[in-house]
């Protein structure tokens, strides 16, 4: 019998409706309640549990107490076992990080919850990636890419799993963003690491010859390779699809960071803005690989700061590859690939269309703004 | 005075009254309002210059059957052509059942209403399995040629070199058709190399094949029976070399023959390919050919079939069989960079159709019809090697063809073909041009519609064209 | 005892015959068929024949093919006939892109049963088959006219077939001029996936653009695309969504300007006829596909003819042997060097040539251009009334008249209920309806389906089709767990598996099946 674990973060999103950006930090918090802030985060549990519930005698649920799971997954109509403890008005992120430990020490197959980026990054530095997880939206404006679309999607994707239906496992984004800079008007984000996240997966008709996102990522990652100019320095930017170039060039690579190659060979791993202004100086010739990162798709400004507006200047404009997988294009639309290096003038200059290589001898023309529309 | 709206029998809703009621719909009172969206100079003003149509079902029927009746056909003129499509026994039922109209017109459904068609496509990939002893067949391809060029691509999948070599005496249109196929941009992308072969039996030059044979070949490529009719009798060993120089070893064969002959499976072929066009269908003026491609039981062969496959499985109703599509997403072979060409709508009703055909034959019907095949084709072989003038020109011993040469005669097979159509006889296929090394030669094929009369016909022909 | 006549035919069952495999119905010693054996003369004259061949080549274990009499053979397949949902029985309104048109039996039976096409070779002497000959030249024809282009071939066992056999053109006529740098194609994303895959397979790189809000892509992102590494822009319109990109005269002048050609594939012509040409659009190559446009039948996948036609200045790549006419006789002119060669044996599928003469033969221009405009009316009248049905939504072009065909999307229905796009296609069967198209991937478009309700169908074939999917929309409200079970009265029920990629689960014949069993 499968199990789901679910942990519900009762005040993520609180300060969405009343003007507040982000709820961390117990003065935000005590503001949001005095402006009679609801969270929205137990209702959107209850609508993705609703859906769950349609397996009730299948699976079997693990919960947090009261507001953390335990009301949801009862008004659901589930009857979950409870465990650990909180101060109920009163959670914390060490809530959300206990919850998790405890859940997977239990061996559930899925954890379920619902919250913002802050509860994704709790979730995540509590397990890491060993367990698949999947968020329900509930927060304001989410920047990692762990979450589903809606709530209904989350209840239906998570009952797929859980029953063993074919769906895939991608790698999302978990970001790190400064929320003190946020609520100023700033996104300054971090990419924090990457969870497990199932996705519905559609039958692929070969007779539309559509292939696998594996396959065709690893087809990227060939194209590239077999168009690389020799004595020219290649800045490989985080995320997975760019790793799937420096694994096939079997050279160790960062996930969260920016490595350089040259001729096939590692330069450097994890470099910092002023390495990489460096390198480039020295050598001359560079070129940049990219991909999209978080849920809205950002090629520039969202965990690859360290790719700054000097270097990509320095670089040259021209000298920028996207790579993408096709999947992740077709679910972006109909937004554009967003760039924010933190110079708008730059920003500008980047705007049009972009070539993204999407497999071996495959690329999507693609729309990139500063200006998510 | 206005001209009365023709109603067409096949365009219902071309009645006055019920398009006027549905253009009062969609609100539009002219029906080009309807492509409002096109922008006016990219619509077309002018009347199309087609002839005045035939309206009534009678006379199109009649106007159809003087244009064919201007065709003669084998069956009132006695064929010896093949090099590529035979005349071969089409049993009535293989007929009737490509004549329902379910199969005849049914295209995508999925696998609950299309049910019988999905079963019916399993059946033909499993019957013709049992014909090749291979585990692996996907639905058909456009013919034989599509066949042997996607088998070439296959190979060059799987071990990624970069050159292929096929025998000389290879179909010239099969050699086209690959030739094409293997091409690229900027260049070729596989080398194709033709081997060489003995003048007097036709069989593959070894030594030849042995000089050619080198870590960059892809593939090595066999017909079995031949182009020219003969049995590469060589087939083994070549397949040895081939797989000890780590190619793919590729066998285009005839199913027909199997019955007779071993299954290219069990003399080393790793993949296996041909027409099936034999079995069960009719000359068709060439539209009744189809492709297929078989191989053992080995992902690595299986995650390279650029064409859907049809997975038994079963339903959420309990002694159900079920039908799924089989894909190779998660399977680590296979090439993982190049896309695995293209795929679409090809020769399906015939592919039910050769299906049928094996239902009827069995294992007892393969095995008499390759015999009568051989045996009349010999006999065929015989008297006319008794002829003065007439040779045949290959030794070694063939399925279903021989190369006839009328060198001696002093006169050209297209004289010698003109004058066998006075005696309503279609004269084997004039080879002088695609192998001017056998001079005046021609490929003729005999096979089990052929009685005993019709060849003592041919011979009495051959003996009154070549001595007038 | 009055019937009141119904527009849902809620009392439908399919056939449902429990039919075994064939191997199933063996019993040894009996046959299907008995086949000529030679006579005593011959096999005196030349023994058992097989013994000519070499003993490791003879085959030494009999094929394991079933046993089976000729009735039960026959009865087996008219039972899977009777599990198959051909348009012959069924709307074929479901499959959109594909249209399913009527194929009037008048021309299948010309073309299954006349010897003067059944049982001539397609090698016999050209004087011998004029009248094959010029049914192919005839057809040529009229393509031409259809189109505006200047030459056809009819080679191309497919649409996707013609689309590679352009594709193989564009690359020979590059080459031709000595340019190898020309590597690209340019595409869309709702045009069909053979028109970057073929491409692909011709050895191109593959640029695909995406739409934008209009449901087609921006000038600028085609402008963007091409530089002197175009090759040639391969595009499908109306796209699969039946929205008539008007941009398309600007693609085409935006991809001369860098030397690149224009590849038309007109997969989607049906309401184009008369109304609309290739040639005016500015296009070098198009193809259409014989057994869409011109009612040749679909065969459960061919065969069919994917039919090319390319301006004057490309003829000479087109693939040999052509079909020619001195004045008085028709020819077969392989004296093209410059030919891409072949891309299949002979000359074409003629049955599905002979087809298609005759359709056309039946209609002339005025009958074609009322088959497109009766195709359009319908669709249009159609969507109107699927729109009205709850939980479909229409995305792009509001507001705009789409031609042929339609994507319609379930997405609200899916949000509102759970119910999405698969389910629907499977209680559709339920009332005789076969399943519907749903789209190519990738889903930009999210559950979608395609319908093209063509000119074969009246007014009340159209009303049923809307009454059955506003049934399914209801139940979907009410009871949705009717439709996620569905289908209920079909020939089977949903497999367990639609996709199969583990290794262990792969068995696509029955050998491998029985093997695996063995083994588990």
């Amino acid at each position: 019998m499968k199990k789901l674990g679910v942990i519900v973060n009762p005040i993520a999103g609180i300060g969405g409706k009343v003007g507040l950006k982000g709820s961390d930090g117990i003065e935000i918090l005590k503001k949001a309640r005095e402006m009679g802030a609801r969270s929205e985060a137990p209702r959107r549990a209850l609508e993705a549990l609703k859906i769950i519930a349609k397996l009730k005698n299948e699976i079997q649920v693990v919960t947090y107490p009261d507001e953390m799971g335990a009301d949801e997954c009862r008004e659901a109509g589930l009857e979950p076992e409870i465990i650990g403890s909180i101060e109920s008005g009163e959670t914390r992120p060490e809530d959300t990080m206990e919850a998790a430990r405890k859940m997977a020490e239990r061996g559930v197959d899925l954890i379920l919850f619902a919250g913002g980026d802050g509860t994704a990054r709790n979730i995540y530095s509590a397990i890491g990636s060993s367990i698949p997880v999947l968020g329900i939206p509930a927060g304001v404006k989410i920047h990692s890419a762990v979450y589903a679309i809606n709530p209904h999607s989350a209840g239906e994707v998570a009952s797929l799993y859980l029953q063993g239906k074919v769906v895939n496992i991608r790698e999302a984004e978990v970001m790190d963003i400064d929320e003190e800079a946020f609520r100023q008007g700033r996104v300054s984000a971090q990419l924090y690491g990457y969870l497990k996240v199932p996705v519905e997966r559609r039958v692929q008709s070969v007779k539309s010859g559509a292939r696998s996102e594996q396959a065709e990522v690893e087809g990227l990652a060939a194209e590239i390779i077999a168009n690389m100019d020799a004595d020219t320095l290649y800045i490989i930017g985080p995320g997975t699809t760019t790793r799937a170039i420096m694994e096939r060039l079997e050279l160790s690579n960062t996930l969260l960071g920016v490595d350089v190659i040259l001729d096939r060979k590692l330069v450097a791993n994890d470099v910092t803005e002023n390495q990489l202004f460096d390198l480039i100086n020295q050598h001359g010739k560079a070129r940049i690989v990219v991909t999209a990162i978080g849920g809205q798709g950002h090629v520039f400004g969202r965990g690859n700061q360290q790719i700054s507006p000097r270097v990509i200047r320095l670089a040259g404009k021209n000298n920028i590859i996207v790579v993408a997988s096709r999947d992740k294009l077709v679910a972006l639309q109909p937004h554009p690939l967003l760039v924010d290096t933190g110079d708008p003038e730059l920003d500008r200059e980047l705007r049009g269309y972009v070539r993204v290589v999407t497999g071996w001898e495959d690329s999507i023309m693609y729309r990139v703004s500063d200006d998510a529309d | 005075m206005h001209k009365k709206p023709i109603v067409y029998p096949y365009i219902p809703n071309s009645v006055p009254e019920i398009k006027e009621a549905m253009m009062k719909e969609v609100g539009v009172t002219d029906p080009m309002q309807l492509y409002e969206e096109i922008p006016e100079h990219l619509k077309y003003h002018k009347e199309m210059q087609l002839p005045k149509p035939i309206l009534d079902e009678y006379s199109i029927r009649r106007h159809t059957e003087e244009l064919l009746g201007k065709n003669k056909t084998c069956g009132e003129h006695l064929s010896f052509l093949g090099a590529g499509c035979a005349q071969h026994f089409v049993p009535a039922v293989c007929d009737e059942i490509n004549g329902r109209g379910e199969f005849l017109t049914a295209y995508v459904g999925e696998s609950m209403g299309d049910h019988g068609k999905w079963q019916a496509l399993f059946e033909y990939c499993s019957l013709m399995g049992e014909l090749m002893d291979m585990d692996i067949l996907s639905i058909p391809m456009y013919d034989g040629g599509q066949a042997a060029a996607s088998s070439l691509r296959m190979a060059n999948r799987i071990n990624d070199r970069k050159k292929v070599l096929v025998p000389a005496t290879m179909s010239p249109d099969i050699f086209l058709i690959v030739q094409n196929y293997l091409n690229s941009v900027p260049a070729p992308e596989i080398q194709i190399v033709k081997i060489g072969f003995d003048a007097n039996t036709g069989l593959m030059d070894l030594n030849d094949l042995k000089n050619n044979l080198s870590t960059d070949v892809s593939a090595v490529f066999i017909e079995n029976p031949s182009y020219l009719g003969f049995i590469e009798t060589q087939a083994e060993e070549i397949g040895k070399l081939a797989r000890e120089a780590g190619a793919e070893f590729v066998v285009y064969t005839d199913p027909i023959s199997l019955g007779v002959m071993e299954a290219p499976a069990n003399y080393g072929a790793t993949i296996a390919c041909g027409d099936f066009h034999t079995l069960g269908l009719h000359l068709g003026a060439g539209g009744c050919q189809g492709g297929f491609i078989a191989t053992h039981d080995d992902m690595k062969y299986i995650s390279e079939f650029k064409d859907l496959m049809f997975g038994l499985t079963d339903t959420m109703q309990e002694g159900e069989w079920g039908f799924g599509e089989v894909l190779f997403d998660r399977t680590s072979y296979g090439s993982r960079d190049k896309g695995k060409e293209f795929t679409g709508t090809s020769t399906g009703l015939w592919a039910i159709t050769a299906g049928v055909y094996l239902s009827l034959m069995g294992p007892q019907g393969m095995q008499e019809v390759g015999t009568t095949i051989m045996q009349n084709c010999q006999y065929a072989a015989k008297k006319i090697s008794e002829l003065p003038g007439l040779k045949v020109q290959l030794s070694s011993p063939g399925f279903k063809e021989f190369v006839v040469n009328f060198d001696m005669t002093g006169k050209s097979v297209a004289q010698i073909n003109k004058h066998l159509l006075e005696f309503k006889i279609f004269g084997g296929k004039d080879l002088s041009i695609e192998f001017p090394q056998f001079g005046q030669s021609a490929l003729y094929c005999v096979t089990e519609v052929h009685q005993h009369k019709d060849l003592d016909k041919l011979v009495y022909a051959l003996q009154g064209a070549v001595s007038c | 005892m009055a019937r009141q006549k119904k527009l849902l035919r809620d009392n439908y069952h399919q056939a449902r015959w429990d039919e075994p495999m064939i191997f199933e119905m063996s019993v040894p010693g009996e046959r299907g068929v008995l086949v000529p054996l030679a006579c005593e003369n011959i096999v005196s004259q030349v023994g058992d024949g097989v013994s000519a061949i070499p003993a490791n080549l003879r085959r030494k274990k009999a094929p394991a093919l079933p046993e089976v009499n000729q009735m039960r053979v026959n009865r087996h397949y008219y039972h899977l006939s009777q599990e198959t949902l051909g348009t012959d029985v069924t709307l074929g309104i479901s499959e959109g892109t594909c249209t399913m048109k009527y194929s009037p039996k008048v021309q299948e039976h010309m073309a299954a049963r006349h010897p003067g096409i059944v049982d001539v070779h397609p090698l016999q002497e050209p004087d011998t088959m004029q009248g094959i000959l010029e049914l192919y030249y005839k057809v040529e024809q009229f393509l031409k006219e259809i189109s505006g282009m200047d030459a056809f071939s009819l080679q191309p066992g497919g649409g996707a077939h013609g689309v590679f056999t352009n594709a193989s053109i564009i690359r020979a006529y590059h080459r031709a001029r000595g340019d190898n740098n020309r590597t690209e194609i340019i595409t869309t994303m709702f045009s069909h996936p053979c028109d970057a895959a073929t491409p692909n397979t011709a050895g191109f790189k593959v640029i695909t653009l995406m739409p934008d809000e209009s449901g087609y892509p921006d000038l600028e992102a085609m402008k963007a695309a091409l530089s002197d590494k175009t090759a040639g822009i391969m595009i499908t319109n109306p796209e699969d969504t039946g929205i008539y990109n008007p941009r398309i005269e600007e693609y085409v002048k935006a991809a001369h300007a860098v030397g690149a050609l224009c590849s038309y594939d007109q997969a989607n012509a049906n309401g184009m006829m008369g109304i609309h040409r290739a040639r005016e659009a500015g296009f070098d190559l198009c193809h259409f596909n014989l057994h869409k446009t011109f009612s040749a039948p679909h065969g459960c996948m061919g065969p069919a003819t994917g039919a090319i036609g390319v301006k004057e200045f490309l003829k000479p790549f087109l693939p040999v042997p052509r079909v020619e006419f001195d004045g008085q006789k028709y020819l077969l002119n392989s004296n093209y060097p410059e030919s891409v060669g072949k891309v299949r044996t002979f000359f074409g599928n003629t049955n599905v040539i002979l087809k298609t003469y005759m359709w056309i033969m039946q209609h002339g221009a005025e009958g074609l251009k009322e088959a497109a405009i009766c195709s359009v009316l319908n669709n249009q009248y159609f969507m109107k009334k699927i729109a009205e049905i709850p939980g479909v939504v229409i995305w792009y072009a509001k507001g705009k008249r789409r031609l042929e065909q339609v994507r319609y999307s379930w997405e609200k229905l899916k949000q509102d209920t759970g119910v999405g796009t698969d389910d629907v296609n499977k209680r559709i069967v339920d009332f005789g309806i076969e399943h519907y198209w749903t789209s190519h991937h990738p889903w930009v478009v999210p559950e979608p389906f395609t319908l093209e309700p063509c000119e074969s169908y009246n007014k009340e074939d159209l009303d049923e089709y809307v009454a059955v999917l506003k049934q399914i929309s209801k139940e979907a409200y009410d009871d949705p767990n009717l439709v996620k079970s569905a289908p209920h009265k079909a020939a089977s029920h949903r497999p367990t598996h639609e996709a199969i990629d583990e290794a262990e689960l792969i068995a696509v014949t029955w050998r491998q099946y029985l093997k695996k069993k063995g083994k588990k």
